[in-house]
């Protein structure tokens, strides 16, 4: 990768950027906050949830895959992108069992943190309600596949910084979830507690077991600021005015 | 309305029961002459925790169960907290965790009581049972005594900011989870509860003063109110003090005279069974050795205070003595003693939270303690309206596979449908529900339990009516409220 910087301009304001970074981290370095949920900073982009699509030179694209080109154009938090993304996070409450109040990653979800700074009320769309049983083969990790959203940060964890193949995706459309590699269940395959994979997971769905809500309510990631207030904090461009 | 019907035999009915949070439905049958022959007290509404949490992982349960409830949900919270530790392997939770949860039931003890008794029973004692309906409730109670009723909403208050500073939210908190909890008390936190809980045990006080007066001065009706004897249930400490956090099971009969004590929670199954009514969601529990027929029995502040050997908290100590006293040696009977046993609760709530809040204990960095996992877990706490019992199977898997909750509410379930009963006998007067009788109905339910929503354990609807029917069960009479 070159170091050759370059200007890109996201809602109005110019910021630099350098060649071989994508959207999304350009914006981060320079403190915007462009929601995602698959996004992980230690992973490699996955494109998965699509909730970081911006309008690159008016045409909708993930920022997490895109890479920077000198002069973008780019449309961030608008209007009709924020309502874009609410409704795909609506759609993914919908489609598993996302019951916050008894949830033990309540507070720390990355999921409920969006929901909460899109500005969802209630979802539009009707409840899927899946039935799965959970996946507690496993000594020391958990599945709800009722949490899942499908955002692969465990298969990809699993293959990037864990060196394994734990996970993968299984089915196709409305029947796509998450697999594991054993006919056994999560208890088959060669999992650690200690592999990044275990602990990756943007919802309460792949959980280290026994701890439950050990987090004191006021102390959790998101109950004071909104998800993004860390990249926002270090905001380096000024508002164009 | 009255019906009439080619048969003697009439049924009545009251449905909803208002200031009772819930509903729940009273049918009352006559006999060939018109005399009651027996009272249903149905409760129809469904809540089916026990269905929601198999297949849940165990540490989940505190969370998930005590939204049951949003008046007592550190009952159920905690509850499931100490039956999880059993599950974790964990025979003794830190003297932190201990105190934190003792501190947050202690809260909630409080906050509840005043609720029961201010907010929902006061209005019934102050302006008389069959004051006009607008009367009947809080609002008059502010209009009137407004120093009562802004005390009463503060003492509430009060007790939610201690729920606050130990589970983290006023409802529905995270505090307690297997093995212990999940904060200490911050220095701050305390120093903001301690500078007023000399108010609130004064308020208690006050608010018990108040409970004695009216009581006194409507000496003899009061106690002969929707009376019986029964059986009463209690959490005792293993000295027979009151605790109304941890302890091990006593039942004493009508005449005080122990028919076990000290039984372990582990050990529930083999001294209490419950019954399934077709007509009513929530079970019926007895004592074992006793049978159906006289082994019921009744929980709550007035079984507390008559089954315990004494408080060890001096102001409550010296009121229990003086209550106890109207037993003249036997265990209070009254159906309107409840609200007295309840504010001797309320004073002891508050002065075991004064020496809680000096405990240095409360600032311990041991939160959480870990151990060997076991397949069961039972428990039980005293919840404001009475003995609350928590029963889990897990599997090798972390996976619970059977949960049996018997709520307080349950626990009196026999009890409540003998003072509708005795209630109804003493003031239904010919074949019309009047007025009246629904009033003194609803007071007589008020005195054990403003809560019926988390005692049932079937599908069902959430009305409730009162029907009066004859003996072959055709409707005579039929009042809705609510």
């Amino acid at each position: 990768m070159s170091n050759e910087k370059m200007t890109i301009l996201i809602d109005g304001v110019a910021v630099e950027a350098t060649e071989g970074q994508t959207i999304l981290q350009a914006a981060a370095d320079a403190g915007i906050y462009i929601p995602r949920l698959c996004n992980h900073k230690d992973l490699l982009p996955g494109g998965h949830c699509r909730i970081c699509t911006v309008k690159i030179n008016g045409r909708p694209g993930s920022s997490c895959t895109f890479p920077v080109a000198d002069g973008l154009v780019i449309e961030n938090d608008t209007d009709e992108l924020n309502a874009m993304r609410r409704a795909i996070v609506e759609m993914l409450f919908v489609e598993g069992n996302h019951y916050c109040p008894s949830c033990e990653a309540s507070g720390n979800c990355e999921l409920q943190a969006l929901g909460y700074r899109l500005g969802m009320i209630n979802p539009e769309y009707p409840y899927q309600e899946p039935k799965n049983e959970i996946d507690a083969t496993h000594d020391d990790v958990y599945i709800d596949r009722d949490r899942c959203v499908l955002c692969g940060r465990c298969a990809r964890a699993s293959v990037q910084l864990d060196g394994k193949r734990v996970f993968g995706f299984d089915g196709r459309g409305l029947g796509t979830r998450i697999a594991v590699n054993s006919p056994d269940g999560l208890g088959g395959t060669n999992l650690s507690v200690d592999d990044r994979a275990a602990t990756i997971c943007p919802t309460g769905c792949l959980r280290v077991k026994g701890q439950g809500p050990d987090i004191p309510v006021g102390q959790r990631a998101y109950d004071s600021t909104p998800i993004g207030s860390d990249i926002e904090r270090k905001q380096t461009v000024k508002q164009a005015t | 309305m009255a019906v009439s019907t080619s048969n003697q035999k009439r049924k009545v009915v009251i449905n909803p029961v208002t200031r009772v949070e819930g509903h729940g439905k009273v049918t009352i049958q006559l006999d060939e002459n018109g005399h009651v022959e027996r009272t249903r007290f149905h409760i129809i509404e469904f809540r089916g925790f026990e269905r929601f949490v198999q297949g849940r992982m165990y540490w989940e349960a505190p969370i998930i169960v005590q939204r049951l409830c949003g008046i007592c949900p550190v009952s159920h919270h905690l509850a499931a907290s100490k039956a999880m530790d059993v599950v974790a392997g964990v025979d003794q939770v830190s003297p932190t965790a201990e105190k934190m949860r003792r501190l947050m039931h202690y809260g909630q003890t409080y906050q509840s009581h005043a609720l029961h008794f201010f907010h929902l029973a006061s209005p019934d004692l102050l302006f008389g049972f069959d004051a006009p309906v607008e009367k009947r409730n809080v609002l008059a109670v502010l209009a009137e005594y407004p120093d009562v009723a802004r005390k009463a909403v503060l003492m509430r208050q009060y007790g939610q900011e201690v729920i606050k500073a130990t589970s983290g939210k006023k409802i529905h908190g995270t505090g307690s989870l297997p093995g212990g909890v999940n904060k200490n008390l911050g220095a701050a936190e305390r120093d903001t509860l301690q500078a007023r809980v000399d108010t609130m045990i004064e308020w208690a006080v006050e608010g018990l003063e108040l409970c004695k007066t009216i009581t006194k001065a409507d000496l003899d009706k009061l106690v002969k109110f929707g009376s019986f004897e029964s059986n009463f249930m209690s959490i005792v400490a293993e000295d027979g003090c009151m605790d109304l956090y941890d302890g091990k099971l006593r039942v004493i009969d009508a005449d005080g005279e122990k028919i076990f004590d000290q039984v372990a929670p582990a050990d529930y199954l083999d001294y209490i069974e419950e019954e399934v009514r077709p007509w009513s969601y929530m079970k019926f529990p007895f004592i074992k050795s006793l049978g159906k027929e006289k082994g019921w029995y009744r929980v709550g502040p007035l079984a507390r205070v008559n089954a315990c050997d004494y408080i060890d908290t001096p102001i409550a100590e010296k009121e229990r003595q003086e209550f106890m006293a109207l037993g003249g040696g036997r265990p209070v009977h009254a159906t309107m003693a409840y609200h007295w046993a309840r504010m001797i609760e309320t004073v002891h709530a508050a002065e075991k939270m004064k020496e809680l809040l000096a405990d240095p204990d409360l600032q311990g960095t041991e939160l959480r303690r870990k151990g060997e996992r076991r397949n069961r877990g039972v428990a039980w706490i005293e919840a404001p309206r009475g003995t609350l019992f928590h029963h889990y199977e897990v599997d090798e898997q972390d996976k619970i596979t059977l949960a049996n909750l018997i709520v307080s509410t349950t626990n009196n379930n026999e009890a409540m449908n003998e003072a509708v009963r005795v209630i109804a006998d003493q003031y239904l007067d010919g074949k019309e529900i009047t007025e009246g009788l629904l009033n003194h109905i609803e007071v007589g339910i008020r005195a054990y339990d403003p809560c019926l929503s988390c005692a049932t354990h079937a599908l069902g609807q959430m009305r409730l009516q009162v029907r009066l029917t004859d003996a072959r069960g055709h409707l005579i009479d039929e009042k809705l409220r609510g």
